[in-house]
């Protein structure tokens, strides 16, 4: 039994493992090619001929590299996460909490604004017609275009902070909601809805007892793209605020003064966050669908 | 016989699909009466109108001529007062529902108390011999237990009318009879008015008071043929010299009806 699970883990963390340390072997190699103009001209200009061992030694040690080494990476990871106070203004911890707060508003707030989206679509033909084409073209605005425009609109009449913040996110991330919402709420067959026909079942009855069941895995998909999305959306909206805190202004920072390990170090904990987001969803999907979900994840 | 026995009256009835290529005459000319307790069979070549009839009548599709009353009333307002139990081709169950839960659906819907439904989902699902898989899932079971709980949430609400679309087309042979027996019985016992589709020509013997032949394209009814079995049925009658000329002429009325399409 237990020797079966071990199988189980080999058998699954070795090909993970195995990518992995690709990876990082990959990009050690790759720092040295970005960094070695720089390091060998540097070496040169100290007086001296720099043998190779010596070159390549520099290119994973400089203090603001073109690409820093794993690493280098690593160190600052965990310097800022577990090295500081996780209220001081150099804890990734810190912006982490800042980023994901607006995060989690800016999600909660778009799904909900897409499941309302969707439900009006579904069940009024009008809306079908009129709304989803806004719905649709608002997306082929580029975010980068408008996130400044609410910002400057909100911040003339003093709304600085989390809201501008929650807003551009929101903006992007109820999109995905509505689509699969939508779909969802479609997606019982005609014999389902005949059922509830033949019982002459109220259209509300049918939202709860068929639309809304029916939609829940489509609900789950979508929402796991989208709460991906407003954590892009949260960080692209701390960028042109010039904002002091989350890993967007850690990022901005970061590219101002060159500090390279400092950007790695901010989208490591972005990628962290976006991961623990996903799965958490996904947690709740499996809570919430149980046994039916099986069966309801099959048909769909 | 009282005009009040008419349960179902259909006159000059005739439906066209409009579909992109060729309106389809899925019905045409059909006249049929069906008296309360009565139990009517419709059976014919696939594609010939059996389920469009019979959808018509639960007002699940709107005919494009004639006219049908149910009870009196139009099939609209029939539906309204829910005054059939309609059994489709396919078991219909919702996923996400565990079998009692499927079968507690039109009590919930109907706003039955909690205990009365528990109680009657677990009656019929007993009737149905699906005892001890009220907590399974649809997906659970196989595709003639999913249609066997298909049939007890029909049968638990105690609709006057039943509506069976081919319900025992998944099952096998043995399970097959069972449930003839059984629905023999339920409606010997409740006199429920039954329209029944099926392809086989044993269960229209043995089951029904009256059998309608249909032909395809267009469909229409092609004869009527009352039963002469008695009342009081088993197994076995359908083994009786009566049985087997009733068979007989069911046969040859399918026949005529495959002839009469090559013709055309
Ligand atoms: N919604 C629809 N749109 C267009 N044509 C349809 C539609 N529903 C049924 N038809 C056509 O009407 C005809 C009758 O169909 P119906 O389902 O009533 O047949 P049936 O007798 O029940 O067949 P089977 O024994 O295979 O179940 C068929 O030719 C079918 O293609
Ligand atoms: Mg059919």
């Amino acid at each position: 039994m237990s020797d079966g699970i071990l199988q189980g883990v080999k058998d699954k963390a070795l090909p993970v493992l195995a990518v992995v340390a690709l990876i990082i072997l990959g990009w050690y190699a790759l720092s040295v090619a970005l960094n070695w103009a720089q390091v060998s001209e540097r070496l040169v200009k100290d007086g001296g001929a720099p043998g190779v061992a010596d070159i390549v030694k520099g290119t994973w040690s400089m203090e603001r590299p073109v690409l820093p080494s794993p690493d280098q990476v690593a160190v600052e990871f965990a310097k800022t996460t577990f090295g500081v106070k996780v209220t001081a203004k150099k804890s990734l911890v810190y912006h982490a909490t800042v980023t994901a707060s607006a995060t989690l508003v800016s999600f909660a707030l778009g799904a909900l604004l897409g499941i309302l989206l969707a439900i009006g679509i579904v069940h009024v033909q009008t809306l079908d017609r009129s709304l989803m084409p806004w719905v649709i073209a608002s997306q082929t605005v580029p975010i980068l275009a408008i996130a400044p425009m609410i910002i400057v609109v909100l911040g003339n009449i003093g709304i600085t902070g989390l809201v501008p913040k929650s807003i551009i996110s929101m903006y992007l991330c109820f999109f995905p909601v509505t689509i699969g919402m939508v779909k969802g709420l479609r997606s019982p067959d005609p014999m389902e809805l005949d059922l509830m026909r033949s019982y002459n079942a109220s259209q509300a009855q049918v939202f709860w007892k068929l639309r809304l069941p029916a939609s829940v895995p489509f609900l789950f998909a979508s929402l796991k793209v989208a709460v991906a999305i407003s954590l892009t959306g949260a960080i692209v909206g701390e960028l042109p605020t010039g904002a002091s805190a989350g890993l967007g202004a850690r990022l901005l920072s970061g590219s101002y003064y060159g500090q390279t390990v400092q950007i790695w170090s901010a989208l490591f904990m972005a990628a962290i966050l976006g991961a623990t987001l996903v799965y958490g969803i996904g947690g709740i999907e499996r809570l919430v669908l149980g046994r039916a979900g099986q069966s309801a994840s099959a048909r769909s | 016989m009282s005009a009040f026995d008419v349960v179902i009256d259909v006159r000059n009835l005739g439906l066209t699909f409009e579909t992109p290529d060729a309106p389809v005459h899925a019905l045409q000319d059909i006249n049929l009466n069906i008296r309360h307790g009565e139990f009517v069979t419709f059976i014919g070549p696939s594609g010939c109108g059996k389920t469009t009839l019979m959808r018509i009548i639960a007002d699940l599709e709107q005919p494009t001529s004639g006219v049908v009353t149910v009870n009196g009333v139009s099939p609209r307002e029939a539906r309204l007062k829910r005054a059939y139990g309609y059994i489709f081709q396919a078991a219909a169950l919702y996923p996400w529902r565990n079998i009692q839960k499927n079968v507690e659906l039109p009590h919930e819907i109907m706003g039955v108390s909690k205990a009365e439904r528990a109680e009657k989902a677990l009656r019929y699902l007993d009737l149905v011999g699906l005892k001890g898989f009220e907590k399974k899932f649809p997906f659970q079971l196989s595709g003639g237990m999913q249609q066997r709980a298909s049939i007890a949430r029909a049968l638990s609400f105690d609709p006057d009318l039943l509506l069976m679309d081919e319900p025992f087309g998944a099952l096998d042979e043995i399970t097959r009879d069972r449930m003839n027996e059984e629905l023999l019985r339920i409606w010997a016992k409740t006199k429920k008015t039954v329209i029944f589709v099926t392809h086989s020509i044993d269960e229209a013997v043995l089951l029904s008071t009256r059998i309608v032949i249909m032909s395809a394209r267009p469909g229409r009814i092609i004869d009527v043929i009352d039963s002469n079995l008695p009342v009081e049925r088993n197994l076995e009658t359908r083994e009786s010299p009566a049985a087997q000329e009733l068979a007989h002429r069911i046969r040859l009325g399918l026949k005529a009806g495959h002839s009469y399409d090559e013709v055309k």
